[in-house]
């Protein structure tokens, strides 16, 4: 809306609607002040917020992680499958094939270990200064920690991740290469 | 090599190859530290991972099958060539590129194994590449694999241990030995697999196997690889008050292995499916000999299981809906991997068919029984008397004991995760022994089914340094040349063939044996061809012993040896009496020379691998 100059008779609403509200609200007022007296000419810069800064992440580790599930363990094709058309007993059929081969690549390049030792079930404290980004707490979430709860999931930490090196100039867009029987 | 850091040991398998490897310099007495080096390979194309095991398979793919660096290696832009994981996965779908069992080939005396013949059934325009070249090939490759990985520390520099068949036979010997030179390992020294896997066995554990083994003791070690079976016998005795291991016997060449197994099931369940009206191509075999092989692993270690369910993807991208679904029951795993490759037999069976029965196949020369328990029976069978020699075991074996009888049985090879495979092979042996009124063999626990071999060499490599038992034995046959009989020739017939003992029965390595009075005339400039014997059972004869007739179970004839004298300071044609000579060398492979009478010169005799 900046930048704009608003007509002479909306310039008119304007002027009233300001004067009333100068008049009656003392914090409007105030900056209405502050406004008159023109930009602060190098005064002690507000606190500016810290901008959010989100990262970009490079799609290619991405698509070569997507590539080894694909060829181990055939998951876009899975999941570009209609499932509608096939029984559950098809469909369970190929969910064997997804399943070894895609654990199979998961266990290869990737360690996993579970971030609460404990049995899912289990009675646990969280206590104050718990690190919130590896351990959610949910539901009657009110007071202070420490936090008792049962553990719902136990959370996974990936603590290695070995992907293939790549020849230069790979292309990691082909997901799986068409494939032609002579 | 005294400034070795590391002993590698090398596991050249028929269908893996691993690297392990003991730090000299951390490892004192019992406490050894012994690690299995990772081997960056081509997983995908251009794509390298490090995996414990490198696949033995080579690819040889098409000029436009492949973008460029996608064949690269950390350690080379890209050959034309594909070792390992890659190459598997690519001949899996285009068979007719691959190169794989190229160790059975190696030792197979039927065809020239420097010449260019693998693939066998390759269309003329691919350019095959002899089973030597391959052996090289898998050798450079975890060459430079080390090398990459230990910079500081280059394969060779360090102790190194390449593990071969106990059955190899000389000629196979020396062309793993020069594989190992070409491939950059100047100093490799050879171990037979099933004594490797019990070196490992004793290293793992830490000196706790003394007591698990006594004087006394012949232990059995069944070795079933992917594709091989090898059978050895090491016997326990002691020796200035310590134990000491003898290797006293190694089994036939016998190429049946794991991989025959899976395959049978496949094939199984192949035919189900086909009687269903489903067709599976041969990419989908493959996929479905791993379905079974894990199926089989499923059904034989939980006894509740009734079947367990093989699927196969399809090639399209359609998955479920070519996902094809069979079972696999525990009565066809029981029928064909116990009742077929590990039967109920008597002691006294032998096989259908001699495993190795004629020179002249073409392709591999498989084994003709499946029954591994009959070729077990007939290994024991005929080293009936391998401990009569030894000292302390004159009174072990019963008058009249139909077969050797082994004390404890070491196993190896992935196939024996299947823990009843390993229980029906021990009731076999010990119903064996039952009937002759021996004890029970007792089982060795512990064993590293998979990467014994590799393990165990790298600590042979260790105790050759000094540092803990050896198993000692030397040549586990006695060698003979064929010596044409001086009897009046008949019309229609062969010569007959005298055979002379030239090395005898365990031949230590670095030894030579003596000089046989026998002389040979040898024509200058021309090469000379003998009939070349072993022998596994004969262990009395000596250098010079002559024999007119044998036993077709005692000697078996190897591929023949060619003596070729240089003209140097000698006409062309003249004829010059020679002795051969035999020495086991310090690698572990047999040389044979010949020695002209009255002069210093040594001729080197080859070995007939081109045939």
């Amino acid at each position: 809306m900046t930048g704009q100059s608003p007509s002479f008779i909306s310039r008119i609403g304007l002027a009233f609607q300001l004067f009333f509200r100068a008049l009656f609200n003392a914090r409007f007022a105030g900056s209405a002040t502050e406004l008159l007296a023109g930009p602060p000419v190098e005064k002690a810069a507000p606190p500016e917020p810290e901008k959010p800064v989100l990262l970009e992440t490079s799609p290619d580790s991405a698509l070569q992680l997507l590539g080894l599930m694909q060829q181990e363990g055939r998951l876009v094709d899975f999941l570009e499958e209609d499932v509608a058309q096939y029984s559950d007993a098809e469909i369970g059929a190929a969910v064997r094939v997804v399943h070894e081969g895609c654990r199979k690549a998961l266990h290869d390049h990737i360690t996993l270990i579970p971030i609460q030792q404990e049995t899912e079930g289990a009675r646990i404290t969280l206590e104050p200064g718990f690190d919130a980004s590896a351990i959610r707490p949910t539901g009657n979430l009110v007071g202070e920690p420490p936090f008792t709860g049962t553990l719902a999931h136990r959370g996974w930490r990936a603590t290695e991740v070995r992907l293939p090196k790549l020849a230069k100039g790979h292309d990691v867009q082909i997901i799986a290469p068409a494939e032609v029987e002579l | 090599m005294s400034e070795a850091r590391y002993s590698i040991g090398v596991d050249l398998g028929t269908t893996h190859c691993a690297l392990s490897y003991v730090d000299l310099a951390a490892s004192e007495g019992e406490e050894v530290k012994l690690a299995i080096c990772p081997i960056p390979q081509l997983t995908a194309p251009g794509s390298v991972e490090e995996r414990p095991l490198l696949p033995s398979f080579l690819y040889l793919p098409h000029a436009d099958e492949l973008a460029p660096g996608d064949l690269i290696l950390p350690w080379e832009a890209g050959q034309a060539w594909a070792v390992g994981h890659l190459a598997r996965d690519k001949g899996a779908q285009t068979p007719i590129r691959l190169v794989s069992s190229a160790k059975s080939w190696l030792c197979h005396a039927g065809v020239d194994r420097r010449a260019a013949i693998l693939p066998s059934e390759a269309p003329e325009e691919i350019e095959q590449i002899s089973p030597y070249t391959t052996s090289v090939r898998y050798l450079e490759h975890l060459h430079k694999a080390w090398n990459q990985l230990h910079p500081e520390d280059p394969l060779e520099q360090q102790e190194l241990t390449i593990t071969i068949p106990a059955s190899f036979d000389p000629a196979a010997r020396e062309l793993t030995a020069e594989a190992a030179q070409a491939a950059g390992y100047p100093h490799a020294t050879l171990l037979e697999e099933p004594q490797s896997a019990l070196y490992s066995w004793i290293q793992a554990s830490g000196g706790n196997w003394r007591e698990q083994v006594r004087v006394g003791d012949v232990i059995l070690v069944v070795d079933v690889g992917g594709g091989t079976t090898d059978l050895s016998l090491i016997a326990v005795i002691e020796r200035d008050g310590a134990l000491e291991l003898h290797r006293v016997a190694v089994g036939e060449h016998i190429l049946l292995g794991g991989d025959n197994m899976d395959l049978t099931l496949a094939h199984t369940v192949a035919r189900k499916l086909a009687a269903q009206g489903t067709r599976l191509d041969p990419w989908q075999i493959r996929a479905l000999t791993h379905g079974c092989r894990n199926a089989k692993e499923a059904l034989l270690s939980d006894p509740d299981l009734a079947s367990v369910p093989v699927v196969v993807p399809g090639r399209s991208s359609k998955l479920i809906g070519g996902t094809v679904r069979s079972e696999l029951t525990r009565d066809e795993v029981t029928s064909i991997a116990l009742e077929g490759f590990f039967p109920q037999v008597d002691a006294g069976d032998r096989p259908a068919i001699r495993a190795r029965a004629g020179l002249t196949q073409l392709g591999l020369p498989y084994a003709q029984d499946p029954a591994i328990t009959r070729h077990l029976a007939a290994f024991l069978g005929r080293q009936a008397e391998a401990t009569s020699d030894l000292e302390g075991f004159a009174g072990n074996l019963p008058e009249g004991a139909s077969f050797l009888h082994p004390t404890a049985v070491l196993f190896n090879g992935g196939v024996f995760t299947a823990q009843p495979l390993v229980e029906r092979v021990m009731q076999v042996l010990n119903r064996w022994l039952d009937a002759e009124q021996a004890p029970a063999a007792r089982l060795l626990e512990g064993a590293d089914l998979d990467l014994a071999v590799a393990k165990g060499a790298a600590y042979y490599g260790y105790v050759r340094g000094g540092e803990g038992v050896r198993i000692r034995g030397g040549t586990a046959q006695a060698y003979y040349v064929g010596v044409e009989s001086a009897m009046p020739a008949v019309p229609g017939m062969e010569p007959p063939v005298n055979a002379l003992c030239i090395a005898p029965f365990g031949m230590e390595e670095g030894s030579e044996a003596e000089l046989p009075p026998q002389e040979f005339g040898l024509i200058v400039g021309e090469p000379v061809h003998f009939r070349f014997f072993g022998s596994s059972v004969r262990r009395h004869d000596t250098v010079g012993t002559l024999l007119e007739y044998w036993d077709e179970e005692e000697i078996q004839e190897l591929e023949g040896i060619e003596a070729n004298l240089p003209a140097e300071g000698r006409a062309s044609g003249e004829v010059v009496p020679v002795r051969l000579s035999a020495a086991v060398t310090e690698t572990g492979t047999l040389r044979l020379e010949a020695l002209p009478r009255g002069g210093e010169e040594r001729w080197k005799v080859e070995f007939e691998v081109r045939s």
